[in-house]
């Protein structure tokens, strides 16, 4: 008895372990579990394991880490450094260290336009950001914002005076209130929901001044839409969706901006593009939405892979609309090679000079007609 | 939690794979080991696994293990109570009613056969017949997530006009996803977990020798290594394990008629990539692909 104790003893000091780590293990799932193992009977670790993969469903994209836990606690094979700490705080971490190591760019952002060397080698810096002074422009913002964003027809019905179909249930329980009569005619219709917003931030040097601002902006769009995921791009290619959900502006600012490692590197905005559409649980976040960019479309790398990529996104999207600090000036006219190749797919090229007037454009998103 | 040993004269996972390869499937140890586990501890199975790796294809083929027919439910966008549980019929409630009222008769218009049953309430109702598979969950909506978890926590659904519903033994269910989004950490929880991976050159192949008619060892090998290699490059839509069965198919086919063989796959391409970007990325290098898959 003592025996069997000390043997689910050690099997719960697993979860544990796993739990500290940074998996989410429910007791419901350790009980299953343990019977799972005492189902396969006492035969090869193999089967624990497999059990354990099976019953604690750790995610497909963390499961080396899993096997090197289960290699720790049941093998006895060491891992250093993977049990302290939270996963999503060492990745940046280690990725900054790794930048530092390589060729550093001696120069600043400012010299990023001659400098090819600069952007080959990935800028991977941690940065903080804090609130902005545009607090009363968003606050306006985000309380116009549900009522103007496009609508889509929803699945569900809701019964209504006007509308194409006739709403049969409720007409048949009117009906029971008059012996079976039917004395009026019901009507039902889609429900509307909001299309998605899908923003991708630039976060590369040349958008410097403006990331702190454009992080702000998601944020409220954020916490006011129903639907929004945002990204930012630079040599790669970061989701900071939850951490923008917090409702302290300060704190979402704060979490997102540890995630992103390439804050003021070199653009690929192409790869970066690409990269999105290759991962197919992103590249659906698009389907049916509006896709906001919020970039200059200085492109280092192939302008034609760039182009590409937002054909293949204006095929997916509802509208793409591409906003530039660089188009606040009046004689504006796309000029770098990716932008001039990427124009034709576009459903509006506009200026994202300010927070007020890129407020403004997705205000206005409902009232675009197609391109 | 109610264990069963045995499930249809099952005991291992070992058997089960024997038993899903009769069928026609090839499991491997990870998904044996998971589906044995689904069946014997009464849990749901999730098989999560990009597009085509052949999820519905597994719930066919334990159903066929079971002896039992596959209640399938496609889940999609705005999915709702009326296409996942039950709708009333309400035209024929409405005439039952007329007609009793004429003859001055009382009518239940709640009776099972003004009832429609859809694939949630067929598989409560009949549980050691029938299995649910609901399929693509992750294109459904959170509202149906949510009604889902209550589902598979107590496999029991309330019709207001006739009370709860409840399933006198555990129903087996199992559920797909494309991971296109992550599900509620709380559905993963209820259930036991399979992530399918692509096969290993090694099963595809003998997948390919299984399912295809006629298709040669050597043309097996050149799809399976030009399928491989395929799924490395950056396409929207990677071919799956049925294109793969598919050109093998399709280029021994034009073989038969006399066409020559790297020019057979490449005649059948339009099996395996169905997406004009991919057509024209993958274009330039084909020959190469091919060539290098036929060494």
């Amino acid at each position: 008895m003592t025996d069997t104790a000390a043997a689910i003893a050690h099997f719960l000091g697993f979860t544990a372990l796993l739990r500290r780590s940074g998996f989410a293990v429910a007791p419901e799932q350790s009980m299953a579990w343990l019977a799972a193992i005492e189902l396969l009977g006492p035969g090869e670790m193999e089967d624990i394991r497999r059990a354990a993969r099976a019953t604690l469903a750790p995610p497909p994209e963390r499961f080396a880490d899993f096997d090197a836990l289960f290699d720790a606690h049941f093998l006895g094979s060491i891992v250093p450094g993977l049990e302290a700490g939270e996963p999503s705080d060492e990745e940046p971490l280690r990725a900054a260290e790794d930048g530092a190591t390589g060729p550093e760019p001696e120069f600043g952002d400012e010299t990023h336009e001659s400098g090819a060397e600069a952007t080959r080698a990935e800028r991977l810096l941690g940065r903080r950001f804090s609130a902005g002074e545009d607090t009363n422009t968003l606050r306006r913002f985000a309380r116009a914002l549900p009522s103007r964003l496009p609508r889509r027809r929803g699945y569900r019905w809701r019964s209504g005076r006007t509308g194409k179909g006739t709403d049969a249930r409720r007409m048949f329980r009117d009906a029971m209130r008059h012996a079976g009569e039917i004395v009026k005619l019901r009507r039902r219709r889609r429900r509307l929901r909001q299309r998605r917003v899908v923003v991708l931030i630039d976060v590369s040097g040349s958008m410097k001044e403006r990331t702190q601002a454009h992080l702000a902006f998601a944020h409220s769009l954020v916490r006011a839409a129903d639907s929004v995921e945002v990204f930012t791009m630079g040599t790669r290619l970061t989701r900071i969706t939850r951490p923008l959900r917090l409702k302290s502006r300060e704190q979402a600012l704060a979490t997102a901006s540890l995630l992103v490692a390439d804050w003021d590197g070199g653009t690929r905005i192409g790869d970066a593009l690409n990269a999105f559409l290759a991962v197919p649980r992103f590249s659906a976040l698009v389907h049916g939405a509006v896709l906001l960019v919020l970039s200059d479309g200085l492109e280092r790398g192939d302008p034609t892979a760039m182009a590409d990529a937002v054909a293949r996104f204006s095929r997916i999207a509802w509208r793409i609309v591409w906003l530039t600090p660089l188009a606040a000036d009046p004689g504006f006219e796309p000029r770098t090679a990716g932008l001039v190749a990427a124009r034709p797919y576009l459903d509006e090229l506009g200026d994202g000079g300010s927070i007020d007037k890129i407020c403004a454009h997705v205000l206005d998103l409902a009232e675009m007609s197609a391109a | 939690m109610a264990v069963r040993q045995k499930i249809v004269g099952i005991g291992s996972p070992r058997e089960l794979e024997e038993a899903l390869r009769a069928a026609y499937y090839l499991a491997d140890d990870e998904l044996s080991t998971a589906a044995y586990l689904a069946l014997a501890l009464g849990k749901p199975l999730l098989l999560e696994g990009a597009p085509g790796v052949g999820k519905t294809e597994a719930a066919k083929a334990i159903a066929g293990v079971l002896g039992r027919s596959l209640l399938r439910l496609q889940c999609y966008e705005g999915i709702d109570a009326a296409a996942a549980l039950y709708e009333w019929n309400f035209p024929r409630q409405m005439l039952a009613l007329r007609q009793a009222g004429a003859y001055g008769d009382t009518i239940d218009i709640y009776r099972d056969e003004f009832l429609i049953e859809r694939p949630m309430l067929a598989c409560l109702r009949r549980p050691g017949e029938a299995m649910l598979l609901i399929d693509e969950i992750d294109r459904s909506d959170h509202e149906f997530e949510a009604f889902l978890l209550e589902f598979l926590s107590d496999f029991q659904i309330s019709i207001p006009e006739r009370g709860a519903i409840k399933a006198y033994e555990r129903p087996v269910v199992i559920l797909t996803s494309n991971r296109t989004r992550e599900l509620h950490e709380a559905l993963r929880r209820r259930c036991v977990y399979h992530w399918i991976e692509y096969p290993s050159a090694e099963r595809e192949m003998r997948i390919i020798m299984m399912r295809a008619s006629g298709v040669s060892e050597r043309a097996a090998r050149a799809v399976v290594a030009a399928v491989g290699r395929l799924r490395r490059e950056p396409l929207a839509k990677l071919p799956g394990i049925a294109e793969a069965v598919e050109w093998a198919e399709a280029a021994t086919l034009l073989n038969e008629q006399g066409e020559r063989w790297p020019e057979a796959f490449r005649r059948s391409l339009g099996v395996v990539l169905k997406d004009e970007d991919d057509l024209v990325h993958i274009a330039p290098r084909i020959e190469a692909i091919l060539a290098e898959a036929q060494a």
